[in-house]
């Protein structure tokens, strides 16, 4: 081993069969059984993907450079992560402990701005200019087409998005909320583990497994979102798609 | 999955000047995407793009955040596993609802 | 241990009702198991009487149309979900750790949550017969579960009792992954495996893999119901066929999930019984992989009718005829076990013999359906619950007794009576195919599934008739095997350690296995190696009881806990909260069952595995 002797490698376990640890298989196994309940999901969405039949799209509501920004942030949040688990492995407890509050903070702020995207999506506002309307979108020239009819200068609507209003409201709403959900329970894992780490003996240099564990999970969170931020946001706006 | 699994293949773990790399890399190609993303004349060839690119941010986080190249080759089936079925199944399904025709 | 945030004592030595309830000894949960799964099995096996009555001449008036309705939905869900699922978890628990020479699973507590959620999703749905259960079938096709469809709380609490009954299954497969993996003694690698043990490794894999998918079908339905989302509902562009979709993707390999462990049973039982190996152990564990791998790739078969496109119906059929082929090499195999063995016709060999000539039979008619031209004239006929009773009952329920009574001597510690054993199997092979094989007859003959009657001069009167006559065969066949084994388990002969000569090495401990299960962990050197060391020099006698009571003294064993049932009993209430959650305050039963479910996972998860404080006074 190339390492010092600073931390017994973690999910090795004396005493098992393979030499790993119970519960670090269990976590890669439950992993690869939560692949499966976000690709249903995915699968719902991509199915769905076009067949709204009214309402706003993708293209109506999206902006692509918040979310860039968000992912931007959970990315970072899966940096410090790794930085608070290798901080602990170096038996130094004050940087593992910035460094989860840290990605506790960016994790809440991913949150945010889910919220903030939720409830602007939500109360989704459009004018359309009947003079001079411009390219339209497909839900804008339904507005056109609804309220320019007998000569007002705008057109407008205040529908919004919801999960009721179409079937990209239902399969949207339903897959980033979920991943909201995981996101949320990460963040209390990790605080709670922060909070673990004050008592005394509990979470050391040695005793890193369940710092590990929440890693995984956390990056696991991040992964899922890597593919949402490709296949819902870039491929959503994409005309051709 | 017997004895010889047991053999360890360590090498050990990246170091924090390694995991702020990685970081670079994954933000890097997250705003190349996004900048793709406005290249208009790709055409449909923004798919495969990026499904690359965002494949490729994946294996990273997987492969040095999950340290799953440094761990046991069975953790890496397990996820995989899980990974490629969940791929097959939405493949299959958007197949059967002709969502490629 | 003090431990945030309730601190209670632990349940050190607990005794009485509370040595059940703490417990986290697989064996006993395992017992727990089997008790509960096989009174939810006669519970299902009531539905299915009433709806036999019902059908047993035309316009009978027995039950009315729309409790018909709900005795096939409460019957299809109950068999499968609470009855023979877990009936094979029973075994899972009991068998396996006892198998690969572990003295506990890998997540003891795990394990006893499973049971209590197990428990709590099973009461939940059965108790839904109160003001309604659920009446759109075992499947639950959209739009049927609609809240225009279907107002009332049937289908809620179907949908809510399936998802806990779901992380019930879904933890107890994590938990056997890992064992399997990572708790066998040494020597004892995957290719030494007991075939039960494998089978059960591979129904475990499919059930992580499959279960989020319905998982996820039925949080999509849940909020369709309570929030009026769009999934389902055609009028917004919803599709009803992809519930169809998520619900095979599911459901497929669910009906592997079911047959695969009964195969290990009778891959166990037959080289029993004959004194021979398994022959072609390999290619039996392959044939099992090759299975669980197909069982992904075929489920649009139960939806030919739906019209898919000629294309993906060929594709269909031919992946389907293509997994008869390790199914085939499997019953060629226990063929080849059989053969030239020197057999002895005990109980459970007569189940595992009666197993595969009705699982042949069912086959047959699969793949029969499993042309998809053919299956137009089968769909929704009764062909079809003739096919799935034969693959259902002949098989999973045959294996499943042929192993109650294989490993009733090591989890009673008693002997069965072998004479009323052999009755109860003749009468239940016979009520079996009186019952069933008419309905192949109807089912040609154009009767439809699912009907709560018929009119008189379809020529369907006759074999319904027999159909229904079958059952009470059915009847005293399986109250026969109640009284066996109630009888047995209470006062029967005390059962020697070994009484079958068998191969594996939940023989070579004493019958019922100290707490401890090996007082050594055994070095495994080959397959069958119990029996290999029976042929050996160094074989000593196993002592028929536990030896002195002094054995283990020193094994320390993981303890008792509270903190399972709590969380389990947490999931309970916010079950219930979910489905009534306009009680009073909104959703606030749910808030209050989910409090007591993270009190309860905090609790655990901040509890030692083994208090060292109190490991003293063990």
């Amino acid at each position: 081993m190339a390492q010092e002797h600073a931390a017994p490698i973690h999910g090795e376990d004396e005493g098992t069969t393979t030499g790993l640890n119970h519960r670090k298989m269990l976590m890669w196994a439950f992993l690869g059984s939560d692949c499966m309940f976000f690709g249903s999901l995915i699968a719902t969405y991509l199915v769905y993907q076009g067949k709204s039949l009214e309402g706003p799209l993708p293209i109506d509501v999206f902006d692509i450079p918040v979310t860039s920004i968000s992912t931007f942030v959970l990315l970072m949040s899966s940096m410090s992560m790794v930085l608070a688990y290798s901080a602990l492995t170096k038996n130094n407890m004050k940087g593992f402990r910035i460094w989860m509050v840290s990605t506790a903070i960016m994790g809440a702020t991913f949150i945010g701005f889910q919220v903030y995207e939720f409830s602007s999506f939500a109360n989704h506002h459009v004018e359309v200019d009947c003079v001079n309307p411009g390219e339209l979108t497909k839900y804008e020239q339904h507005i056109f087409d609804e309220g320019c009819a007998s000569g007002e200068a705008h057109a407008e609507s205040h529908e919004g998005l919801k999960p009721q209003t179409n079937l990209f409201g239902t399969t949207f709403y339903t897959l980033t909320g979920f991943h909201g959900a995981h996101v949320t329970l990460g963040i209390v894992w990790l605080l709670s583990l922060l909070l673990l780490s004050f008592k005394k003996g509990v979470i050391t240099p040695e005793k890193n497994l369940d710092v590990d564990l929440a890693a995984l999970y956390w990056h696991f969170v991040d992964v899922v979102w890597i593919v949402i931020f490709t296949v819902v946001y870039l491929f959503g706006v994409f005309p051709g798609f | 999955m017997s004895q010889e699994l047991s053999a360890k293949e360590h090498t050990g773990h990246p170091t924090a000047g390694q995991y702020f790399r990685i970081a670079v890399i994954l933000c890097a190609i997250t705003a190349v995407e996004v900048g793709i993303f406005y290249l208009e004349f790709l055409g449909h060839w923004m798919i495969p793009i990026l499904f690359t690119l965002s494949a490729f941010k994946f294996a990273l986080v997987a492969m040095y955040y999950m340290h799953l190249k440094f761990d046991h080759k069975l953790f890496t089936y397990m996820f995989v596993a899980g990974f490629i079925l969940a791929a097959c199944v939405i493949s299959f399904l958007l197949l059967l609802f002709g969502v490629y025709s | 241990m003090s431990t945030f945030p309730i601190s209670i004592p632990r349940p050190v030595h607990p005794t009485g009702i509370w040595n059940w309830i703490t417990t986290i000894d697989h064996k006993r949960i395992g017992i727990l198991y089997g008790v509960t799964a096989f009174i939810m099995f006669l519970s299902g096996g009531i539905e299915a009487t009433l709806m036999r009555l019902q059908l047993a001449g035309p316009e009978l008036d027995i039950v009315s149309a729309a409790v018909y309705n709900q005795l096939f939905t409460m019957h299809g869900t109950t068999m499968i979900f609470l009855a023979v699922m877990p009936l094979s978890a029973a075994f899972f628990n009991f068998v396996i750790p006892l198998q690969i020479g572990a003295r506990d699973v890998a997540f003891p507590r795990l394990n006893a949550f499973s049971y209590w959620t197990f428990l709590g999703g099973a009461l939940m749905l059965k108790l839904s017969w109160i003001g309604g259960a659920t009446d759109a079938g075992w499947f639950g096709y959209a739009p049927l579960t609609s809240v225009a469809q279907n107002p009332g709380t049937g289908i809620d609490f179907w949908i809510i009792s399936l998802q806990v009954l779901g992380i019930a299954s879904l933890a107890a497969s994590f938990n056997f992954i890992v064992t399997i993996i990572n708790m066998r003694a040494p020597g004892m690698t995957m290719m030494r495996l007991p075939l039960f043990t494998w089978m059960s490794f591979l129904t475990a894999i499919l059930l992580v893999l499959a279960f989020p998918v319905i998982t996820v079908a039925l949080i999509e339905l849940t909020f369709d119901r309570y929030f009026m989302f769009n999934f389902f509902n055609v009028a917004n562009g919803g599709s009803v066929v992809l519930w169809q979709h998520l619900f095979w993707v599911f459901g497929h390999p669910e009906v592997y999930i079911l047959i695969l462990p009964a195969m290990g049973i009778v891959s166990e039982v037959l080289p029993v019984f004959s004194k021979k190996p398994l022959f072609g152990y390999k290619t039996v564990v392959l044939a099992g992989a090759i299975i669980a791998f197909m069982g992904w790739m075929v489920w649009s078969h139960h939806m030919f009718t739906v019209g898919l496109g000629a294309v993906a119906n060929a594709v269909f059929t031919v992946t389907t005829m293509l997994i008869a082929v390790p199914t085939g090499i499997k019953v060629f195999n226990w063929i080849g076990t059989i053969w030239g063995g020197s057999i002895r016709f005990n109980t459970p060999m007569l189940f595992s013999l009666g197993f595969i000539a009705m699982f042949l039979l069912g086959g047959i008619s699969g793949v029969m359906h499993a042309v998809s031209a053919h299956d137009a004239q089968q769909q929704d006929t009764y062909f079809v619950p003739a096919h799935i009773h034969y693959v259902l009952f002949g098989g999973a329920i045959m294996a499943i007794l042929s192993g109650i009574f294989y490993w009733f001597p090591k989890y009673s510690g008693k002997m069965y009576s072998e004479r009323q054993g052999k009755i109860s199997f003749w009468l239940i092979m016979l009520g079996q195919n009186v019952t069933f094989f008419p309905m192949h007859f109807v089912g040609l003959d154009g009767m439809p599934r699912r009907i709560y009657t018929y009119v008189e001069g379809m020529g369907w009167e006759f074999w319904n008739g027999v159909s229904t006559g079958g059952v009470f065969i059915l009847i005293i066949g399986f109250l026969l095997v109640v009284v066996n084994i109630g009888r047995h388990w209470k006062n029967g002969e005390p059962a020697p350690a070994d009484p079958w000569d068998a191969r594996t090495l939940e023989w070579s401990i004493p019958s019922p296995p100290p707490e401890y299960n090996f007082e050594k962990i055994p070095i495994v050197r080959s397959l069958d190696d119990w029996w290999e060391t029976k042929q050996g020099l160094d074989y000593k006698e196993v002592p028929a009881s536990g030896g002195s009571g002094n054995e283990g003294h020193e094994i320390h064993l993981p303890q008792p806990s509270y903190w399972p049932i709590v969380a389990a009993f947490g999931l309970f209430i916010a079950a219930y909260g979910v489905v009534f959650n306009d009680l009073l305050i909104p959703w606030a039963l749910a808030a209050v069952g989910l409090t007591i479910g993270f009190i309860g996972v905090y609790s655990w998860s901040l509890e030692p595995v083994n208090d060292p404080e109190e490991d003293s006074t063990n």
